[in-house]
């Protein structure tokens, strides 16, 4: 049964779980709700690997996380933002290792760092190389303290309620018995993660849909930036399983079919037996997503059963290093490839795997829509710009969910329960759920082959390199799919866990974020980071230095709009790496 | 027990499995478990085997009547069994000794092997000395 | 290798079925397909009515745990051609109440972890400024391997006295205890005694072993609750020699 709640957090994963401890100690008194569609621990937090980068080293300093970081970011990063960032990023990561986070150390007990892609100095720090798993448990674990957050565990979020023009609370799903209800509250915050599985091949989980991006879209909250999609240089083929950066920061190379390390080629520097920060390996993720397929219209990649890839050899670090720093890479190839890193190459291709673009809010969380917050991967705030650097993903869940916890707080402290009106669009929504998908049965379409059409049409439109013309065939293959959806009718009528429910619930999502997506990358007629198009090659700063903002028209339309980015002390300047 | 489906909206019944009787015969390692945990039996009778066998030693005639007893071909087997039960009982709880006891040595974690070695080698000492004191006398 | 291989799958829907029932599938038998791909080939293409969890399929969310051919496994990480020719039979995870075809329900593991606070207990926190406290490799092997824990529920669906005994406390909750004490930086030992000293705790562990044979993070629970047996009653001992030391 559900009950009026102060806070209610969409999505029990790192910023969610942050965010619902920021509220319980700033403000004990006020009643917090966790509802995620998955147990926390399942949360796809837990599959990051390598690590969350902080300044603690003597010789490094804010600054140079924060150059690192916007550069990286093609200067599309809102740097107010960022300064933030890099200032409470150290803070977040030492308090999370006074609630137990086993990160690794120094022979002497000290916080231990690695290098990273994209950044100039040592300092992301790891617990081995399950950080995700490690931070994940520990905040989870924590939040267990605190009396004041209740969770709704396999309770699926459908729509947010808006009343009054300000959001009120969420209707949604209990999976176990497919009760309906409406959860009021003053506030909400989505965490509720990216979208990679709107691409038929990405590093994240199945649950990984965009639902907060479309509950926001729907409830009248811009999208911010949604043309960059990352694709991580490393993934298995076929899988799509990550191995992780920190493979390539401990000193792992990329090799083409001739075993040549062929990042040299692309303005990435000079190869060195050891790794240099900032080239070659350590480069960001986007070129060196865009180098594969460059190498790949050469010829020079290998092919295999499942498409083009290349080799990360790991040989050279030898065992031990394998077998402290690198437990879980092993662990994964031996697994998934039968293949055992010590005397073997790795295959590996350019996944997606993370989404710089999401809800647009400023740098405490608000969205334009008053009560709505959003903190971690479904937020755009922006700090990661045009293209991520890994390792800055982790910290960003501790402080902007933090953020978001505390603004949230302080803005529910401040309003009256929300009124009837709410309870009664639960009502709404739980007859247009039964009637829609529930109980009919005169559908033509299958949840199934839709989702394929459309991760088809995704990564050949949206992919890695863009084009005017196949954006536009994307955006109305998109469309007529969507007419498709209303078709869809379900196997499934059980109330009692009905996960093809919620596959077309997640399903009707994801169409709201790809139509995003691939309206936002027709618009931007530029090349920056992430976004590469091959009809629009450079960067123009004095058309697109600016963030794309999407709306939904009533109709479902979406309309694009700029934004300017903030710039405080770093003037927009070419980025070097391996120089 | 054959029900009818039980389903009232909202509540859907939960489908609880039970356990059988004889779970522990299904799967070699439980098998191998119970086993175990029935030497202590055996051990029970070894330790009234030995207390009776003190009572004889105190008594006229008695050990002579006991050693005749222990010759039955019953008492034999029971006693083969047992012994066969307690070397059982002996080797599993050397084995898994080290589960319980974690050592270091200068820092670094000693290996299980040798906690268990190290009981089975205080078995044979304490084996010796017996030997010594029964046979060297 | 043959091209397809049979699946026998657990149905179990509350409004039609008065208990579970198995279902025959054929599925394509690939070099690199595991069981889950197997089970979403089904949902996909034969028969989308077919219930359960899976999210990361890597192995570290804990969620795709069934018993495979009488094993509790990770679908995730349990390769088809393993189990070839088949029939390969998948059910839901044994000991846990069943909800729906193999998705069973865990509420009371999610009840019983609070009970062994299983958080950093400290009576003096550092302020943030004075930085991390120090803990070196060695005092951090001593609790790796019980952070390892994934909550993938395959040790409770293992254990036999988890099976005969629903209120035993269990092996992961137990494991996850046991890296909080064994945490140089954690001083709640004494706060936990009480929950893992009760009759339900760990003295309910006969120690089977189950638990850490399928344990697919080489967690060791049973370890875990061996050892904090050995430390539990040495404890008792010494509270009993020496009273005055308990206050």
């Amino acid at each position: 049964m559900t009950r009026a709640h102060d806070v209610l957090l969409v999505g029990g994963g790192g910023a969610g779980l942050r965010a619902a401890i920021a509220i319980a100690e700033s403000n004990p008194r006020l009643d917090i709700a966790v509802v995620s569609k998955v147990y926390p621990m399942r949360s796809h937090t837990v599959s990051a690997e390598g690590g969350a980068a902080g300044v603690i080293g003597r010789d490094d300093s804010l600054d140079e996380h924060a150059y690192d970081t916007i550069s990286g970011g093609d200067w599309l990063s809102d740097q107010d933002a960022v300064e933030a960032f890099v200032k409470e990023a150290p803070e977040e990561l030492l308090r999370l290792e006074h609630w137990g986070c086993p990160w690794s150390r120094e022979r002497d007990g000290r916080i231990a760092v690695r290098a990273f892609g994209g950044m100039k100095k040592m300092r992301t720090w790891y617990a081995a190389d399950k950080t995700g798993f490690h931070m994940l448990h520990t905040l989870f674990q924590t939040t267990l303290k605190y009396a004041s957050i209740a969770r709704y565990d396999e309770w699926f979020v459908t729509k947010l309620l808006v009343d009054d023009g300000r959001v009120q609370g969420a209707v949604a799903i209990e999976l176990m018995s497919g009760r309906i209800e409406a959860i009021p509250a003053k506030a909400v915050i989505l965490c509720t993660g990216g979208c990679g599985r709107v691409f038929p091949f990405t590093t994240n989980a199945n649950i990984k849909n965009g639902d907060g991006m479309a509950l926001a879209f729907r409830a009248g909250a811009p999208l911010k930036d949604m043309e960059f999609v990352q694709y991580h240089p490393t993934g298995l083929p076929f899988t799509g399983i990550l191995i992780t950066e920190a493979a390539r920061s401990e000193g792992g190379y990329l090799l083409n079919k001739d075993g040549y390390r062929y990042l040299q080629d692309y303005d990435l520097g000079k190869p060195e037996p050891r790794p240099v920060l900032r080239s070659m390996e350590l480069g960001p993720r986007d070129r060196l997503s865009q180098a594969f397929v460059k190498e790949q219209e050469k010829g020079r990649t290998l092919e295999g059963p499942y498409g083009p890839y290349v080799n990360l050899d790991l040989r050279h670090l030898g065992e031990k290093v394998i077998n402290t720093k690198l437990p879980f890479v092993r662990e994964l190839s031996l697994k998934y490839q039968n293949i055992d890193p010590v005397k073997e190459m790795i295959p590996v291709r350019p996944v997606v795997h993370y989404m710089m673009g999401g809800v647009h809010t400023d740098l405490n969380g608000a969205t334009p829509l008053p009560g709505l917050y959003a903190a971690g991967e479904v937020a755009c705030v922006s700090i990661n710009g045009s293209n991520r650097l890994g390792s800055n993903s982790l910290p960003e869940l501790l402080v902007f969910g933090a953020r978001a916890g505390r603004a949230a707080a302080d803005y529910a402290s401040r309003q009256k329960d929300p009124g009837p009106a709410v309870l009664l669009q639960g009502v709404d929504e739980k007859r247009r759920l039964e009637h829609e998908l529930l109980h009919r049965t005169d559908g033509r379409e299958r949840v199934a082959p839709l989702r394929t059409e459309m991760q088809k049409t995704m990564e050949a439109s949206a992919g890695i390199y863009r084009s005017g013309p196949a954006l536009a065939q994307a955006t109305d293959k998109l469309r007529q799919l969507r007419e498709r959806l209303r078709a869809v009718a379900l196997a499934d009528h059980s109330r009692t866990f009905n996960t093809e429910l919620t596959a077309a619930l997640e399903l009707s999502f994801m169409f709201d974020v790809a139509e995003a997506i691939a309206h936002s990358a027709l618009n931007r007629q530029e090349s920056r980071g992430a976004h590469q198009r091959t009809d629009f090659p450079a960067r123009d700063d004095a058309r697109f230095l600016a963030h794309s903002l999407v709306h939904r028209g009533a109709d479902g339309s979406c309309r694009v709009e700029y934004l300017p980015v903030t710039i405080t002390r770093w003037p927009p300047g070419e980025r070097v790496y391996g120089r | 027990m054959k029900d009818k489906p039980v389903y009232s909206e909202f509540h859907p019944r939960w489908y609880r499995p039970r356990m059988s009787t004889y779970w522990w015969v299904k799967r070699w390692s439980h098998l191998a478990f119970i086993l175990r945990e029935l030497s202590s039996l055996f051990i029970v009778w070894l330790v009234v085997y030995l207390l009776l066998m003190v009572r004889a030693v105190f008594g006229t005639n008695r050990y002579q009547e006991f050693l005749e007893w222990s010759a039955k071909p019953v008492i034999l087997v029971v006693n083969f069994v047992s012994l066969a039960f307690v070397l059982f009982h002996a080797i599993t709880w050397f084995n898994l000794a080290p589960k319980a006891m974690v050592v270091r040595l200068g820092g670094k974690r000693v290996p299980a092997s040798w906690i268990a070695a190290s009981n089975y080698l205080a078995w044979a000492v304490v084996s010796a000395l017996i030997a010594v004191l029964l046979l060297g006398a | 290798m043959p091209e397809t291989v049979t699946l026998q799958v657990t149905r179990y829907r509350p409004e039609i079925d008065a208990e579970p029932v198995f279902q025959e599938y054929q599925v394509p038998l690939h070099a690199d397909w595991v069981v889950l791909d197997a089970l979403n080939y089904i949902k996909d293409n034969v028969d989308g009515t077919l219930s359960y969890r899976w999210s990361c399929r890597m192995g570290i969310c804990g969620s795709c745990g069934m018993t495979v051919n009488g094993e509790p496994k990770l679908t995730c990480a349990t390769f088809l051609v393993d189990s070839a020719p088949g029939p390969i039979r998948v059910e839901p995870l044994g000991n846990f109440p069943v909800l729906r075809d193999l998705v069973i329900e865990m509420g009371d593991f999610m009840r019983k972890l609070p009970r062994v606070k299983p958080w950093i207990v400290r009576t003096d926190e550092k302020p943030l400024a004075e930085g991390e406290y120090r803990q070196t490799p060695e005092q951090m092997d001593e609790y790796k391997q019980f952070s390892m824990c994934i909550n993938c529920m395959l040790c409770y669906a293992a254990c036999p006295v988890y099976g005969l005994e629903p209120e035993f406390l269990g092996p992961a909750a137990i494991a996850l205890a046991q890296r909080y004490n064994l945490d140089s930086r954690d001083g709640g030992a004494k706060e936990r005694r009480e929950v893992l000293s009760a009759h339900d705790g760990i003295w309910g562990c006969t120690f089977v072993g189950e638990c850490t044979r399928v344990c697919p993070k080489n967690v060791d629970p049973a370890g875990a609750i061996q050892r904090y047996k050995l430390t539990a009653a040495l404890e008792e001992l010494k509270g009993f020699l020496m009273p005055w030391r308990a206050r």
